[in-house]
């Protein structure tokens, strides 16, 4: 057999199969790599705008203006900035989305950075924000933006962090702006930078990590592969790109911790703080609730002074921030919405007004496909501030206790890991860590109910020092029944408190406000209120000291019981839900039109063969791939016969009794066994035994096993199996306890017809029942089959030797290419036939000599022999006329009429119809 | 009914055939099933004498995410060691295992030529398909019982019963993380479907059982393979293994399970499909073992 003719045959079915699912293949792969067509159009430009607080120093900055590519006349124009140590295109994606949406963007690189010409200024109002009035100017000057009066754009201003700054301290400086979205920015660099938690005027710990970071970014000598400033700037290795004031005053402040009053007018002038109260525009503030570099504290200190002037102010949260990165999809996709939808309507005109209400999101677990936090969103009608809209007081307990501060304050205790950025989940488990000795604890008792804390806590803090100074910070643990302790994203309050006394009993109580933080703190778990003396993000004092610390027992939690925001994600839970649905609908659906269906079938469809085993009539088998394996078969089995199906391999005998055993759908025809149809699980068949095709037994189990498992897949009474009857007739004596497996061919031959005569079934049909019997089982098997025929039962039989039909069967069936040649009782067909074989001295005189005597015919038969039709003439005449003739007559032997007809069929094309 | 009875023998009613009982039993005197259920009991005992050669030396730190910690807590308890026994079994050996249950029912039937003989019994096609696949998941959630079972008692003994632990998120306590392993076996036993799906319509459409189980393993092995490039977007939504870890969810606290719920909804959509083809393709198709 060639490997070709093992492929399946290309029917019409495959090829339309095949066809659609290469196309359904290619769909998919080609809708996942098609190139989108933008709908946006860049040009990047250097734009030349004058700076400095003489306005006389020319800066050139680099810029890329977006515009939407289907436009309707001018457009809405949207200024982008990036965050500290970016470029115009750290901010590309922001841009593309926002003129996808229909506006222009303006996406520049600050001064200081990237291609931009200038130096860091770090937001001053008199360098980078007037660069970007100068980039207003140019917005305005554009054909394609619209504008609201000669020289005045309708433009919003959105960034990040630096570019958030920017964006206030812009709308604070020009009234141009229409609205704003400024993002996880600060409102006063030195309460930034040297943070003070306590209700005190000392200038608050130096924020040492974040500062060398943001140093770091921005005055770093530019590396080998990164953009390299225009030429001309001179580039100084201590200071970088930094202008020399903000330079002077970083190493001043990082050098001794307390800053110098020309520090602190430079980080105020670099703060929205002085000019926010003047702000006329919208302003959106996202803010990070994962953020130790500019926490919560700051939008809500720019929010309050926005609002104070009446200015419509919102305020939304998200769990991420400068620690935490983006935050989840959900806060991701929260924050772009809302974005939107203040620029849609303050910069476009278009949508409602939206709403002052407040969001914010709080970490509901992890997910696992991709590795990130799950957050839930929620929203208040107004923002509450810090204090949150209720508050919940524990009682904390612990005595005073001494704490150390080691020299430079190190080995330090860590909470945070300023830079690092987006390790999200080790924030989770925390990375706090508390050096022994140097922290004083003090707890509550297991909370009754979960606390949604949402804001600021505050607890009373009394501390002695023998310096009359004392440098603390003090963290809010969360701790479950484990004893696991997570600090909220890592965010601690730091303190510095002078005058004090040198022992705690003359202490005064100071009001600590912790870091605002969104947290449920679950039923069981404790709070913990920790004051440790040191942390690597922040500058301690160099003289070790020993403090002594007493913190108040109430703590005050500020809460806020927020509305969930719909997560998206629920709709799953309805497909999921829909989905189980219509499948049980569905199968339900199926089973009662099956059970209809089989009602219908049921009935017997011809009353007349009520009583015939069985009716075969113009039965037609061809399958898919053209092959027609029974052309037109017809015959009938009565009661008390033995019918035998007799014809070559491959004439039709298995495939018509696959169809009669509901293996095989017929092509056209129909089989009726006792008048019902047969069509595959007809309940009939329960009254038909089958040997088909060879012995099919589960090889594991024994031969008694055997039988008893097909009996018990019947479902009918054990007592009407007959076991006892079957195994006489397997004759397999002990071995019917051995394992099917370990059978001869004969044996499981043997327990097969054994198994099709389980429950004596009225119609028993056996494909081949003597392959591989030895000759007295045949013979006792031809007993069997002949007895097992009275009573009213009948036996079909195929078989491809003439000789077993003969002597089995009552009548016969002679089958050829999938045609009847010959049927009817055996004796009919086994009686004399007219013909004789001769065999001969001479076979051309002997042909002589019968065509004389007038035969029908006369055929050679090998070397010597005739087979001649006498046509009447009797076989004594024959061999006179031969003998006189002078032909040599060695043998006469009468034929029969089955093997005439078989071998009609056989004789002359020995190879069988499955050859064809 | 009356009429089904007339027109069968005496006794023979198409809803009694091939009880599911007697189906159990043929399953159950195969040396595959007794091999593959007795190898899910015993893997969780060999996990644990493997465990007690450990010479406390920690040779690769770096396992890597939720999974890495897995490794490392697997003593921390019996509840993290039935943890363990999962998540090692369910990216290979449950596939496996299911693969077989599930694809070889029908599959080794037909080679035995067995198929035929229930057919003529006759078994309606649609009953016989319907208590093969009943028969065949009983077996896989049985298997991954006994897994789940003989873990939880011997981890539980050997490692005393204490809270589940992960670094994804704090401790669960025994309780309620008891209650998390048993939903992790569920979500398992959930994404397994896909396995069985995929299985049991090999083994309609093929006479080889071997064709059956490694073509369904086979599939779910490359759909693994492309789920890990990114570069596919959102194609990798429709992989069938795409969800299957989703169950780390679970660890969280609270948990997560809006990703469960989409791997839920894939599994049962591919299990449903493979199952209508099979039944569809087996009530119709010429059998010819």
């Amino acid at each position: 057999m060639s490997w070709t003719s093992r492929l399946p045959r290309p029917t019409r079915g495959r090829i339309l199969a095949g066809s659609a699912v290469l196309l359904l293949v290619a769909g998919l792969v080609g809708w996942a790599v098609w190139p989108e067509r933008d709908a946006w159009t860049t040009q990047d430009e250097m734009i030349t705008v004058v700076t400095g607080p003489e306005r006389n120093e020319n800066v050139t900055l680099d810029a890329r203006l977006y515009l939407p590519r289907d436009r309707d006349g001018k457009v809405p124009a949207v200024l982008l900035a990036h965050g500290f140590g970016g470029t115009k295109e750290s901010v590309a994606s922001d841009a593309e989305s926002l003129a996808e949406r229909g506006y222009a963007v303006l996406a520049y690189t600050a001064q200081g950075f990237g291609r931009s010409g200038g130096q860091i200024h770090l937001d001053s109002p008199d360098y980078e924000v007037r660069g970007a009035q100068g980039l207003l100017d140019w917005l305005a000057a554009r054909p394609e933006i619209r504008t609201d009066a000669a020289g005045d754009p309708r433009v919003g201003v959105v960034g990040g962090s630096y570019g958030g700054a920017l964006a206030l301290m812009l709308a604070g400086q020009d009234q141009r702006v229409d609205a704003i979205v400024p993002s996880i920015t600060w409102n006063d660099l030195t309460t930034v930078f040297l943070p003070q938690s306590a209700d005190t005027s000392a200038t608050g710990v130096f924020k040492k990590g974040w500062a060398g970071v943001f140093f770091g970014n921005g005055g770093a000598v530019p590396s080998e592969g990164a953009v390299a400033p225009p030429t001309g700037i001179n580039v100084d290795p201590a200071c970088g790109r930094f202008a020399a004031d903000v330079c002077k005053a970083y190493l001043d402040v990082a050098t001794s911790g307390s800053p110098d009053q020309s520090t602190i007018d430079l980080l105020r002038r670099s703060s929205p703080a002085a000019t926010v109260g003047q702000i006329k525009a919208p302003t959106l503030l996202v803010q990070g609730a994962v953020d130790t570099l500019f926490p919560l504290s700051e939008a809500d200190a720019n929010a309050r002074s926005i609002a104070a002037t009446g200015t419509p102010v919102r305020v939304a949260w998200f769990a991420g921030g400068h620690d935490g990165g983006v935050g989840p999809q959900s806060d991701q996709d929260r924050v772009k919405f809302l974005t939107a939808q203040w620029l849609d309507h303050y910069v476009k005109g278009e949508g409602d007004a939206p709403s002052d209400s407040f969001t914010y999101s709080r970490v509901a677990g992890f997910s696992a496909l991709d590795r990130g936090l799950v957050t839930n969103g929620y929203s208040t009608d107004s923002y509450p501030g810090l204090a949150g809209t209720g508050s919940t007081r524990l009682e904390l307990q612990g005595p005073a206790q001494p704490i150390a501060n080691p020299p430079n304050g190190n080995p330090g205790a860590i909470s945070s890991l300023p830079g690092t950025g987006g390790r999200l989940s080790e924030l989770l488990s925390g990375v706090a860590a508390d050096i022994p000795g140097q922290f004083a604890r003090f707890e509550t008792q297991p909370v009754s109910t979960a606390i949604d804390v949402v804001g600021s806590p505050t607890v009373r803090l009394r501390a002695a020092s023998p310096t009359g100074e004392a440098t603390l910070f003090v963290k809010l643990y969360d701790v479950d029944e484990s004893g696991a302790a997570t600090l909220s994203a890592g965010l601690v309050a730091p303190v510095r408190l002078t005058d004090l006394p040198g022992s705690i009993d003359e202490a005064q109580e100071r009001t600590i406000r912790l870091p605002a933080i969104v947290r449920r703190i679950e039923a069981g778990h404790t709070v913990r209120v920790v004051v440790a003396t040191t942390d690597q993000a922040f500058l301690s004092p160099v003289q070790p000291a020993t403090y002594t610390v007493q913190v108040a027992s109430n703590l005050e939690l500020p809460t806020a019981v927020g509305t969930p925001i719909a997560n998206p994600q629920t709709v799953w839970r309805y497909v999921l839900a829909g989905l189980l649905a219509a499948i049980v609908i569905g199968l339900v659906v199926v089973l009662l039109v099956r059970r209809r269906r089989q009602r219908g079938r049921q009935t017997p469809t011809v009353p007349e063969h009520a009583e015939t085993p069985l009716v075969v009539s113009g039965l037609r088998k061809a399958y898919a791939d053209g092959f027609v394996a029974v052309e037109e078969i017809s015959f009938t089995v009565q009661r008390g016969q033995v019918v035998g199906l007799l014809g070559p391999n491959g004439a039709g005998k298995t495939t018509t009794l696959r169809v009669l055993m509901g293996l095989t759908m017929p092509t056209a025809g129909e089989a009726l066994v006792f008048g019902h149809k047969l069509v595959p699980g007809s309940p009939v068949l329960s009254r038909v035994g089958a040997l088909v095709e060879g012995p099919g037994f589960l090889p594991h189990l024994t031969g008694l096993e055997n039988l008893k498992a097909y009996w018990k897949a019947t479902g009918r009474p054990e007592a009407d199996a007959h076991f006892d009857e079957a195994l006489e007739i397997a004759g397999l004596g002990d071995s019917v306890h051995r394992r099917t497996k370990k059978y001869s061919h004969g044996m499981r031959q043997r327990l097969a017809i054994a198994q099709a005569m389980l429950g004596l079934p009225e119609l028993l049909v056996l494909d081949e029942p003597t392959d591989g019997l030895d000759p007295p089982q045949i013979a006792e098997m031809r007993r069997v089959l002949k007895r097992y025929a009275t009573d009213g039962r009948a036996v079909l039989v195929s078989s491809h030797l003439l000789a077993e039909v003969e002597q089995t069967c009552t009548h016969a069936v002679v089958v050829n290419k999938g045609r009847i040649v010959a049927s009817g009782p055996v004796e009919d067909i086994v009686g004399e036939s007219p013909s004789v074989q001769l065999e001969v001295s001479d076979v051309p005189a002997a042909e002589r000599v019968l065509d004389e005597l007038g035969v029908r015919s006369v055929l050679p038969d090998g070397p010597s022999g005739l087979i001649v039709d006498m046509n009447g003439t009797p076989r004594s005449e024959v061999v006179a006329s031969l003998v006189r003739a002078g032909v040599a007559v060695d043998r006469v032997v009468p034929r029969r009429r089955l093997e005439d007809a078989f071998l009609a069929l056989v004789g002359e094309n020995s190879r069988g119809s499955g050859d064809r | 009914m009356s009429v089904a009875t007339s027109a069968g023998a005496t006794g023979y009613r198409p809803s009694r055939t091939l009880p599911i009982w007697a189906e159990v039993r043929r399953q159950a005197s195969r040396r595959r099933t007794q091999l593959a259920l007795g190898f899910m009991a015993a893997l969780p005992l060999i996990i644990l004498i493997a465990f007690e050669f450990d010479s406390g030396g920690d040779d690769d730190g770096n396992g890597g995410g939720a999974f890495g910690s897995l490794v490392d807590l697997a003593t921390s308890g019996g509840l993290n060691f039935t943890l363990f026994c999962l998540a090692v079994s369910a990216g290979f050996l449950l596939v496996v295992v299911v693969a077989l249950f599930c694809g070889d029912t029908v599959a080794s039937e037909a080679s035995w030529g067995s198929l035929r003989y229930l057919l003529a019994v006759p078994v309606p096609r649609a009953r016989l398909l319907a208590v093969k696949l009943i028969v065949a998941l009983a077996y896989s959630a049985v298997a991954l019982a006994l897994l789940t079972a003989v873990g939880l008692i011997a981890g539980t003994l050997r490692y005393g019963w204490h809270p589940l632990g992960s670094t994804v998120a704090a401790e669960i306590a025994p309780g309620a993380g008891l209650l998390r392993v048993l939903g992790i076996a569920g979500y398992l036993a959930v994404t397994m479907l896909i396995v069985a799906g995929l299985a049991f319509l090999l083994g309609v459409l093929t006479d080889a059982p071997l064709g059956a189980v490694g073509g369904a393993v086979m599939i779910w092995i490359l759909s693994s393979i492309l789920d890990q490039i990114t570069a596919l977007g959102s194609i990798r939504y429709l992989l069938p293994t795409h969800f299957s870890d989703a169950w780390q969810g679970l660890l969280s606290t609270p948990a997560q399970s809006d990703d469960l719920v989409k791997g839920a909804i894939s599994a049962v959509a591919y299990a449903t499909l493979c199952w209508g083809i099979a039944f569809w393709r087996f009530t119709r198709k010429d059998v010819t073992s």
